[in-house]
């Protein structure tokens, strides 16, 4: 018994050192005056002023900040409808067809995912005309697909914990299901709708695979520039790049979770 | 006046506030039509769209991986054609699965992917179980701060987090530069384009994947029982082995799961890490594809990829069935 209080602690410290020392070494070199990204050469902003200079990246940054905000949207939506029927639906018809179909994107590898969209919307082309070509709305769906996934589990857990009794009262004094969803239980989501919201738009926002067979020749997204990028040798400028990403994701999850707990106290 | 009434007056003025009507269930038979029309739509929507965009799409992987490669809009045969006479033409084409399975090069691609996706699996649960029993373990206000820096790794860029490591194990890169600095080696070892730099893109990319299932289960887990066997005179090792580890079985084979099948068909890692000599399948789809421009070829590895994945991706579904069935029930 005496080995172990310290065995874990220490697995626990090494194994968050190594989730945290290549991002953290990442941040640092990105203030680096010299070129070579390992070699420390006084501190500097150049980076970022390059990367701001760089109007392929800027532009692709816009391009994934678009795509990332509608599909987290619909995917919300549709991620939201997919884990009330889920939750509270009961038996249905091609009930197990549909959970498939829920769990599987998680898991699903990119590469499949990618290829067999790209093949959906070539083939729909060629049949029914639509869509004329590929570019953002393609990958919009695309990635509203696999998110709607992950939302569906993120508001499946939060819908399974909840207290039904609010919404039983409210049905019982005469509310109509949707208003009594509408009113009641969609405010009692929202934790999850935020954190859903959140995790789809960065999943989108990440993706480079998936995006890459569903793009067309005007929608060239951030991962595909960071990666053709990295593929011809390491740049400070993806420094930079990571470092504000890095941030953004910080503060974002930071707030985030300050106001969940805020609110969880609240209700206690 | 009772509590009871109290608590539905309450619930009444909270109703009327919300801009309710004033009465108990009038439901006519319209509204009641209405409602199950309603329950239609609500299933019918993400429905149609899973099908139309997940379901579908496998179909015509699977109709096109039995197409023939051609110079063209689009790049493949037509299986079914209509020729004159009003004959109706099927023509499956197998030559690209025979093509897959005399092709050395693709079965290799397929057992090694496998390989690398299990020894990553094992190595991400040797390094992610104590990580998540730590946590498990420590008081409930260092468990929210530790959950918080498992997850948040996953929220900043794949990409970026990948890209990390090419310059930490390169030839001038930091470990290289570490050890030349402090005199224990002469030439830099070869580090990045290894398996390797492969395993550790790998493991690290998806250890919270492994973590977060993990901690799960042992979170729930009753101390009550480990605390029993060790009061009983159990060994710790043997505590272990035959109460903790049963226990939290659900979460290893989630976490498992989590890590091995999307490893198998990974892309981005076997391209920015691996050598030149790294076989993974997915590099295989995306060459054939990108490069190759052969769709059908590509279509029939997808094909022989999934059903490869077929039963870890079953394995996996019944595991998050069962969770979400657990969460409804309490």
């Amino acid at each position: 018994m005496r080995a172990r209080p310290l065995f874990l602690p220490s697995a626990l410290a090494l194994g968050l050192t190594f989730l945290y020392a290549p991002i953290l070494l990442l941040v640092l070199f990105s203030f680096n005056e010299s070129r070579l990204v390992t070699v420390w050469g006084g501190f500097s902003l150049k980076w970022y002023g390059a990367l701001f200079r760089n109007e392929q990246m800027l532009e692709a940054a816009l391009v994934s900040l678009r795509i990332a905000t509608t599909s987290a949207t619909l995917a919300t939506v549709l991620g939201t409808l997919a884990a009330l029927i889920l939750v509270r639906f009961g038996r249905f018809r091609g009930r197990l067809l549909f959970t498939g179909m829920i769990t599987a994107p998680l898991v699903m590898p990119e590469v499949i995912t990618g290829l067999s969209l790209l093949l959906l919307f070539v083939s729909l082309e060629t049949t029914l005309g639509w869509p004329s070509g590929r570019g953002v709305d393609t990958i919009i769906i695309a990635h509203t697909t696999f998110c709607t996934a992950y939302v569906a589990v993120v508001v499946q857990s939060r819908l399974g914990g909840l207290d039904r009794s609010v919404e039983e009262a409210a049905m019982d004094l005469g509310a109509r299901p949707l208003k009594a969803f509408l009113v009641i239980t969609l405010p009692m989501l929202a934790p999850a709708l935020v954190s859903g919201w959140l995790l789809s738009f960065t999943l989108s926002l990440d993706d480079l695979v998936i995006a890459s067979f569903v793009a067309g020749p005007a929608s060239t997204t951030l991962p595909m520039v960071v990666f053709s990028s990295v593929r011809l040798g390491v740049t400070p400028e993806i420094n930079a790049l990571a470092t504000l990403l890095v941030l953004v994701a910080t503060v974002t999850i930071l707030v985030a979770a300050a106001v969940l707990w805020r609110q969880e106290r609240g209700q206690r | 006046m009772t509590t009871g009434s109290d608590t539905r007056a309450r619930a009444e003025r909270l109703w009327a506030r919300a801009g309710g009507g004033d009465g108990g269930p009038r439901l006519t038979r319209l509204q009641r039509l209405a409602a199950r029309f309603g329950r239609g739509a609500v299933i019918g929507v993400p429905y149609l769209w899973l099908l139309l965009f997940f379901l579908l799409p496998f179909l015509i992987v699977l109709k096109i991986s039995f197409a023939e490669f051609r110079i063209g809009v689009p790049p493949y045969t037509p299986l079914l054609e209509w020729l004159e006479g009003g004959y109706l033409q099927i023509r499956l084409a197998l030559g690209n699965y025979l093509f897959l399975g005399q092709d050395p090069l693709y079965i290799s691609a397929y057992l090694s992917s496998l390989k690398v996706a299990a020894v990553s699996t094992l190595i991400a649960l040797f390094i992610g179980y104590p990580m998540a029993y730590a946590i498990a373990r420590a008081s409930p206000s260092w468990r929210a701060v530790f959950l918080l820096l498992v997850i948040l790794p996953f929220w900043t860029s794949f990409l970026i987090r990948v890209y990390a490591w090419i310059g930490i194990l390169k030839n001038n890169g930091l470990i290289n530069n570490a050890l030349m600095a402090l005199g224990l080696i002469d030439d830099p070892l070869p580090l990045l384009n290894t398996e390797i730099s492969l395993y550790v893109g790998i493991v690290y990319s998806y250890l919270p994947f492994m973590v977060l299932p993990l901690y799960a289960t042992l979170e729930k887990m009753d101390v009550s029982l480990i605390e029993a066997a060790a009061d009983l005179g159990c060994r710790p090792l043997r505590v272990f082995l035959t109460v903790t580890l049963p226990l939290s079985m659900p979460g290893i084979v989630a976490g498992s799961m989590l890590v091995f099948i999307p490893a198998v068909g990974e892309f981005v890692i076997p391209d920015l890490l691996g050598g030149a000599d790294t076989l993974m399948i997915g590099k295989v789809l995306w060459s054939e594809f990108f490069t190759n421009r052969d769709w059908p070829v590509a279509s029939a590895v997808a094909i022989a990829m999934l059903v490869l994945l077929v039963i870890p991706i079953v394995i996996f579904q019944h595991y998050q069935q069962r969770q979400a069935e657990r969460a409804e029930e309490t």
